[in-house]
């Protein structure tokens, strides 16, 4: 336990210092969903219909982008043969990994996406469910791209790749999260939909970091 | 298990399966395509285009067999490292690629004069379409590495990963009330389709598990030799280097 914790605070401590990550990330969120106002007219009525599934999609996107530094970086300087090769058992590692890039990439866009929700206009009805089901949501992102992350270490034009392998298992969360928040902005209970992505975020907690374990043993045999 | 694990054995077993299969796969959509398309009777709604659920729903099944096939032969490759499952799922996940393409084309063709769309967002279409990008996904995969070994590995692992994918397909028109039909043949009450629908659309089905049977044999003949050349030649470069 003080192991992971230790590897946390390490993750951490190199995404601060090297800093760019997160920023990029938010800076990414942010201006794909203000050039959509541009794509499809500023006309109120359209941006607050489409507001949900604009604000999902792009943190799908978003979340997806900074992948390819999980095991990246890693997997070139050799410490991922050294993470393996460790006592610990290589899914609670992953874990370790997958909470700290959570922690740098997932918690910046859900703080950023309530303010993205009042430039689409999206009511405040639906700005806690928002929060709620992004909360849930960007975790299970985090953990499914991980998979993909371990999986296409070495490969030729990994990062293509790496979209054509994660973007397909991330439709789930989309089609619950975007659910969650229209069901919400038009007054409807939201408590079956925030289940399932709580369902999915158990799920996948089970059972991602021992797919991305065996991917990572590959990867470094 | 490890007994078939031998090549020139797996080769003797499939060279004698073959002649049968592609027989079977020939007799069998000949005599399917006739009964689908001469003898049987057209439906009271849908009138003639009725005829093209005889590939389409057969095509489906093929995508979500296929898919079953990858990830067992995935399975046993990880936990056993069975030589023939690697090659067996390198070469299941085109086939099923071509028919899950098949089975959507199918459907939009069936779809315009019935639903009045080529397209429209209903779980089943839509799983059918996410099953389509793991077949790409996988094949991209496999072929991503230098090493072929690594390459057949990692598509293992995806192609388990993307197995979650298939009973929600499988399930999807009973979960969410949409424009696809539920199913109608495997139901726990007995098929709802009448005989002289279901025969013609059985021997389809078959004929298509045939060809399944067929090119997957056809192909994992051909890895084999496609390894046996690339050793050849590597003993080749090393007999000229010493």
């Amino acid at each position: 336990m003080g192991l992971l914790l230790d590897l946390i605070r390490r993750e951490l401590r190199l995404a601060l210092r090297q800093g760019s990550d997160s920023l990029m990330v938010v800076t990414f969120f942010v201006l794909t969903v203000i050039l959509f106002p541009f794509g499809v007219g500023p006309e109120p009525g359209v941006l607050e219909r489409i507001s949900a599934g604009v604000l999902w999609v792009m943190a799908l996107l978003a979340s997806m982008l900074s992948l390819d530094r999980l095991f990246q970086t890693d997997y070139e300087d050799g410490s991922l043969d050294l993470l393996v090769a460790s006592p610990v058992p290589l899914f609670l590692l992953v874990l370790g990994k997958v909470t700290a890039h959570w922690l740098t990439t997932g918690l910046p866009l859900i703080v950023a996406a309530p303010l993205l929700a009042v430039l689409l206009q999206m009511s405040p009805d639906g700005f806690l469910i928002l929060i709620a089901a992004m909360a849930l949501g960007t975790p299970v992102l985090s953990l499914i791209g991980s998979v993909g992350a371990a999986l296409v270490l070495g490969a030729r034009r990994g990062g293509v790749l790496l979209s054509l392998l994660v973007l397909p298992l991330y439709v789930p969360v989309l089609i619950f999260g975007v659910s969650a928040v229209d069901a919400a902005v038009q007054g409807f209970e939201t408590g079956a939909q925030i289940k399932i992505l709580g369902a999915f975020l158990l799920a996948a907690g089970a059972l991602c970091p021992l797919a991305t374990a065996a991917a990572l043993r590959q990867a470094t045999e | 298990m490890h007994r078939y694990a031998n090549p020139a054995r797996f080769l003797k077993i499939a060279n004698a399966i073959l002649p049968y299969s592609l027989w079977a796969t020939v007799l069998l959509t000949a005599v399917g395509l006739y009964m689908a398309l001469f003898n049987s009777p057209p439906d009271y709604q849908q009138g003639e285009t009725v005829r093209i659920m005889y590939v389409h729903v057969p095509a489906a099944w093929m995508g979500l067999f296929c898919y079953i096939g990858l990830a067992v032969a995935s399975f046993v490759a990880l936990v056993w490292k069975h030589p023939l499952a690697d090659i067996a799922a390198k070469a299941s996940a085109p086939v099923g690629a071509v028919f899950t393409v098949i089975c959507l084309v199918t459907g939009a063709l069936w779809g315009k004069p019935m639903w009045g769309a080529w397209w429209v967002w209903d779980a089943r279409l839509t799983s059918m379409l996410v099953l389509l990008f793991l077949y790409l996904g996988h094949m991209a995969l496999v072929n991503a590495f230098d090493d072929p070994g690594r390459g057949a590995k990692a598509g293992a692992v995806l192609a388990l990963v993307g197995a979650v994918n298939v009973p929600i397909i499988k399930f999807s028109v009973d979960w969410w009330n949409t424009l696809h039909q539920p199913a109608a043949v495997f139901r726990m009450d007995g098929p709802t389709i009448d005989t002289p629908i279901l025969i013609p659309l059985l021997v389809m089905a078959l004929a298509f598990k045939f060809y399944y049977l067929t090119v997957l044999l056809w192909a994992m003949r051909g890895e084999i030799a496609a390894a046996k050349l690339r050793s050849a030649r590597l003993a080749e470069v090393h007999a000229g280097a010493t």
